[in-house]
């Protein structure tokens, strides 16, 4: 039972970070490996905001998913816009290059410490028992809620919103998206802004379970196979490869050797892609094959 | 890219289009470096010629890099990775079977030749940013494997090697010898058949193979080369530093080899050595700069971070502004001399 619970918890961590790549990915097919560094950046930014609002957590919470959208924004807008059409090599090395320098600049600004914004906000995580078995944080509780929250809203944002059905359009066929009028470079920006908007709930959510510390980074990185999984380009996908990675990562840790936790991920990862490169829901012109 | 001429310089025959060195000022310049780099150890101090043998060190791995991702055009971010398995090939074997220098040095080639095997197979599927993840999903691994092994034979802090050269005069000698080694090997292996297939799948797949090109035989050969090279810089700088830790082989070295190849330019031989300098004396560079400004005393704790944050921003900045990098800057000076009085000026801007 407790298994389950962890893995549920796993997944929803994986499930939220990986749906940054996914938009990314889907929008404007650039790979953002800086998407851990963004989600450290969110964290800090709740650490941040609750200590200027303090008294008011709500007011804070607000205000630094505000910011982590603009942050987004504010990527595409001094570099990545830049790499447009340029090869897909250029447009990862530059945010690899971004995540150095975000790494960088945050243990200037912010220190190297562990900071725990749960505390900042006021309040604490306490332990829920679940049944007679199980226990989970009201951390990990917030985590798997926010993360069906977050995927319903881009459901329904893709499908029905207008700015959604553009955003989709302008992933299938940028050329054809831009000659029937949809401004490429705000749907690029809206998709760093929702991918780093995400990211940063994660890290948030993280961050109050755990504290930010630098592994906040690799756990990013290890949520990139989960979206492969699942296909690249498929926000299904995604959360279906996260439930996969979470589960096998769990029950290695479990029953095998703690020791494997960093590395589960990646051995699903190079499985799927000698099987089925494409994802189990990735469209397979995605591709870039011969 | 190709060399900017003086006019009145003509190829007539192909053996002279395939000469490494063809003009008289190329053998001048050669003759000239050799002095220098002879002369360097006898004259730099103990800060110098670690500096000159970091460098050395760095090429050979950085050309490899060059021969896989400017040349044959297949990205790799397991480089890290390749580096630590020619390291702990030479740590294991020394530690375990007590085994000579001999014996290292070509079982961690061969180590990085198999691994090499394996990392190019995906290449053989998946193109672009797939392989990119792939080759980092093996890093992982074989970074995995590494601590596993300190674990396992409770070496949690690293594995000491005893190495057989102390004197870092030697040293400078050796990795001299290895890296001119390295860049002749290169040169030649460039220009011959599989030099070539390497640029033709670069360009294009589907017409190399059109070509009569082996496609699947050049990637692997690209991949087996590139990381047989690099797996030897693993084992070279296992008896340099001593001392063998997965933790040594961060994600951030990998970066650090690739931003060789972006700062020095792809596709050039030049561009890896240039690279190489700017990578391996940029954290010195910033070190100094701090001292003449005078913060040095008070950022001493964040230095680390000071480094990521400058070192990505160069990176970007040579991404977006100088996508040639230092290799074209330096043709264009070159072109700017010979051209002098006139000037090259392109149409249409």
């Amino acid at each position: 039972m407790q298994l389950a619970v962890n893995i549920a918890v796993l997944a929803a961590i994986y499930a939220l970070i990986s749906c940054g790549y996914v938009l990314i990915y889907r929008v404007s097919r650039v790979l953002s490996l800086a998407h851990g560094e963004l989600m450290m950046l969110g964290a800090y930014g709740l650490a941040a905001t609750a200590s200027l609002f303090s008294g008011h957590p709500l007011v804070a919470i607000g205000a630094s998913v505000v910011l982590a959208f603009a942050v987004g924004i504010a990527v595409y807008a001094a570099l990545m816009w830049r790499m447009t059409g340029e090869s897909v090599l250029a447009a990862v090395l530059a945010t690899i290059a971004l995540g150095i320098l975000l790494r960088g600049a945050m243990v200037l600004v912010f220190g190297t410490q562990t900071q725990y914004p749960l505390q900042n906000l006021g309040w604490t995580n306490a332990s829920i028992a679940l049944g007679s078995s199980a226990r989970i944080s009201a951390a990990g509780l917030a985590l798997v809620v926010a993360t069906a929250t977050v995927y319903g809203g881009l459901f329904l944002f893709l499908r029905a919103t207008r700015w959604g059905i553009r955003m989709r359009a302008a992933g299938q066929n940028p050329l054809l998206a831009a000659q029937r009028g949809i401004r490429l470079h705000a749907i690029y920006a809206l998709a760093w802004g929702l991918a780093t908007l995400t990211g940063g709930m994660a890290g948030m959510l993280i961050a109050c379970d755990a504290g930010i510390e630098s592994t906040l980074v690799t756990i990013g990185l290890k949520a990139f196979p989960a979206a492969l999984v699942g296909g690249l380009d498929s926000l299904l996908g995604a959360l279906i490869g996260s439930l996969i990675v979470a589960s096998a990562e769990v029950l290695l840790i479990h029953f095998v050797d703690p020791l494997l936790s960093d590395v589960v991920p990646f051995f699903v990862l190079l499985a799927m892609l000698a099987v089925r490169p494409w994802g189990l829901f990735g469209t397979r012109e995605e591709l870039d094959r011969v | 890219m190709s060399e900017p001429r003086a006019s009145g310089y003509f190829r007539t025959t192909y053996a002279r289009d395939a000469a490494l060195l063809d003009t008289r000022a190329q053998k001048i310049w050669l003759a000239i470096l050799c002095v220098v780099l002879a002369t360097l150890p006898f004259v730099a101090g103990p800060f110098l010629l670690d500096l000159a043998n970091q460098v050395l060190l760095t090429s050979i791995g950085a050309i490899a890099l060059m021969l896989l991702t400017g040349y044959a055009g297949q990205i790799s971010l397991g480089h890290a990775g390749l580096l630590a398995a020619g390291a702990f090939t030479t740590g294991i074997l020394v530690k375990e079977f007590g085994a000579p220098f001999w014996v290292t040095f070509p079982a961690s080639a061969a180590t990085g030749a198999a691994i090499g095997l394996v990392f190019g197979l995906p290449s053989l599927r998946l193109r672009g940013l797939y392989l990119a993840v792939s080759t980092l999903a093996l890093h992982f691994m074989v970074i995995h494997a590494g601590q596993e092994y300190e674990t396992r034979r409770g070496f949690s802090t690293g594995v000491v090697i005893d190495s057989p050269l102390q004197d870092p005069r030697a040293w400078y000698f050796v990795l001299l010898a290895v890296a001119v080694a390295t860049i002749l090997f290169s040169l030649n292996l460039l220009r011959s058949k599989t030099g070539r297939a390497w640029r033709a799948i670069h360009a294009r797949e589907a017409v190399a193979e059109a070509l009569g090109i082996d496609v699947r035989r050049a990637k692997l050969s690209a991949f087996v080369v590139s990381c047989a090279m690099t797996s030897i810089a693993g084992c070279l700088f296992a008896y340099y530093r001593g001392f063998v830790s997965a933790e040594a082989f961060s994600l951030f070295v990998t970066i650090q080899y690739v931003a060789t190849v972006i700062v020095g330019g792809i596709g050039s031989i030049l561009g890896a050595l240039l690279g190489t300098v700017f990578v391996v004396l940029f954290p010195y560079g910033i070190e100094a700069l701090m001292h003449t400004l005078g913060l040095a005393e008070r950022l001493s704790s964040v230095v680390f971070a000071i480094n990521y944050a400058a070192f990505g921003l160069a990176m970007i900045l040579f991404l977006i502004f100088e996508p040639q990098g230092l290799v074209g800057i330096w043709r264009r000076v070159q072109a700017w001399f010979l051209l002098w009085p006139f000037k090259q000026r392109r149409l249409g801007r």
